[in-house]
């Protein structure tokens, strides 16, 4: 049925396919800005921004109102906004470098997605085939090392910004992901020595931890987040601090920082910024629902490849690679967006760490606790995979 | 009074790691988030007007549709920020459903600008004439619009229940021919 699009150059459909993955995520990221201020005003006892709409949308009777209250149309009205208002570059800046954090920012932030397989399907022997821009199998070697160049964007904006409160605010973003970053790859390691066991193909891909949590049994259907719930809960923590999000955005806090690194950047750079956050949270959650939340397994102990073969038993089309990719994808999405609703949930439950607690909580904290699991975790994996 | 010494116990383990306080806190936003709303959304709905309300000050008519200000000015007199401006006139002859009254304003302007909604001209009116409503949003895009002038005023003002009516005693007083 799709011979035709395996017979276009592989270049095409490469870029086609990241086309398409981009497509995706810079709207998520967008839509992520506007859920945010949702989630903020329901919090908040507020009904939230309701009030721009297109026209003929509202002419549409009951569900033009609806999107109307559910605010979709301000995100167009904010990005309209951020794109024509004056991009204005201040006099006493660093034009070069000024105009480079953002896309640096940018970059790596999309570039992540590269490695994280969304979705799968079976072949026709019924092996998984996992569905990913390039699941290789150093995906999450991969995600380490590009996502923490997302550093640069922030300690160049902070410097060409020639101003003392983004100059601040990039020392503090620097020296937080650098401390954060440690815990995060220490709490993740368990979970790859327990994935490469003896005997088996070394790997660091994401498509083989899942295929982990996929098994039958008690203890092979279980989620690494249940089976090393230590390991999740450092990763998770460590991934708020890397993405700035609260209770960890003392990058930020505008209260001390003005606007920290992005004081002197408006309109469009200003946004691009925020959709690098947005992108960072969203690649973050996917990896975090990957390794500890079971991927595109839709619950626990109940894997991909049963719930296929349960709605086999109504579907006739359940089978099809097609419809399984697609409902792989959906189940994945659903539960990044989870996580996302998450991340909004906690900003506006906690307040700010102070600067010295959040350095406190990272190096004297945190990084024993992640070292004391890396060494339980590999005395117990050494003892049960002997 | 008894002083007591509170003991200040030093924090437990669980919660050292601030993960049951970050748990209930979490519950409790959850809660808001999916509780009713406590706004209103206002232009279209309105905060109920509670009663003594000082909105802008208005002037209002007696049940019989005439004037009750007698231009006597001491609401001019009394405004603090010098809002009110009065310009005293006579009753015209011609108007026969006004014949009692003793006087009225030709022109009476408050400067909303100035304004600052304290009531006294209201107090000190001896007429009844002047009320602070429940009108509480007042804007204009020129300093002209934002002066209320005597129809406007009374535009605002309406009419107001009247226990007095002193000008329909006063007519029957002359007429029985027992005037002060």
């Amino acid at each position: 049925m799709f011979d035709f699009y395996f017979e276009i150059p592989l270049v095409i459909r490469l870029i086609l396919q990241g086309l398409a993955v981009i497509m995706v995520i810079f709207p998520i990221a967008g839509a992520c800005s506007m859920a945010e201020r949702k989630v903020a005003a329901w919090i908040q006892d507020r009904p939230g921004p309701n009030r721009a709409v297109v026209p003929w949308v509202a002419w549409i009777p009951f569900f033009g109102k609806f999107l109307q209250r559910l605010g979709v149309f301000h995100v167009m009205a904010d990005g309209g906004k951020m794109l024509f208002k004056e991009d204005s570059l201040p006099g006493h800046v660093n034009k070069f470098y000024f105009v480079l954090a953002p896309i640096v920012a940018m970059i790596p932030a999309l570039t992540t997605v590269v490695a994280v397989p969304f979705g799968a399907y079976f072949d026709g022997a019924g092996k998984l085939i996992p569905l990913g821009l390039a699941p290789f199998d150093i995906g999450m070697l991969a995600v380490f090392a590009v996502s923490s160049l997302g550093v640069y964007s922030a300690i160049l904006a902070g410097w060409a910004s020639n101003s003392k409160y983004p100059f601040l605010g990039s020392v503090r973003a620097s020296a937080q992901l650098i401390s954060y970053e440690l815990s995060m790859t220490l709490a993740v390691l368990p979970v790859f020595l327990w994935v490469n066991a003896p005997g088996t193909e070394g790997t660091m891909g994401f498509a083989r931890v899942v295929e982990f949590q996929s098994q039958s049994g008690f203890l092979g259907g279980m989620w690494f987040g249940f089976l090393m719930p230590i390991s999740a809960f450092i990763f998770l923590v460590a991934l708020f601090a890397e993405t700035n999000r609260q209770p960890f955005d003392t990058v930020e806090s505008e209260s001390d920082l003005v606007g920290s690194f992005h004081t002197e950047y408006g309109a469009f750079k200003w946004g691009l910024f925020f959709v690098a956050e947005y992108s960072h949270m969203i690649v973050g959650s996917g990896v975090f629902m990957l390794l500890f939340g079971g991927g595109w397994n839709p619950l626990p102990w109940v894997s991909l490849a049963t719930a296929v073969d349960f709605l086999g038993t109504f579907l006739p089309f359940a089978h099809a690679p097609l419809f399984v990719g697609i409902l792989s994808i959906a189940i994945f999405m659903g539960k990044v967006l989870a996580m996302i609703f998450f991340f909004m949930w906690v900003r506006w439950t906690l307040p700010r760490f102070r600067y010295d607690q959040v350095m406190k909580i990272g190096w004297q904290k945190l990084l024993p606790l992640s070292i004391a699991n890396l060494l339980f975790y590999a005395i117990a994996i050494a003892l049960i995979q002997k | 009074m008894a002083v007591i010494t509170v003991e200040r116990k030093p924090l437990t383990f669980l919660e050292r790691t601030y993960l049951p306080q970050i748990a209930g806190g979490l519950k409790t936003t959850f809660k808001h988030l999916i509780a009713p709303k406590k706004t209103l959304e206002y232009p279209e709905q309105r905060p109920a007007i509670p009663v003594g309300y000082r909105g802008v000050p208005t002037l209002v008519k007696d049940p019989n549709g005439r004037e009750k200000c007698v231009s006597c000015q001491l609401c001019e007199f009394v405004c603090p920020p010098k809002a009110i401006r009065i310009t005293a006139g006579e009753i015209p002859a011609d108007q026969a459903d006004r014949a009692h009254v003793e006087k009225g304003p030709q022109a009476f302007d408050i400067d909303m600008l100035r304004c600052i909604y304290c009531g006294l001209c209201q107090e000190v009116c001896p007429e009844e004439a002047i009320f602070l409503q429940n009108q509480f949003s007042m804007s204009g895009y020129t300093r002209a619009e934002m002066v209320n002038h005597k129809d406007r005023l009374y535009e605002l003002g309406g009419t107001l229940p009247d226990a007095h009516h002193k000008w329909d005693k006063k007519k029957a007083a002359e007429e029985h021919g027992n005037a002060h």
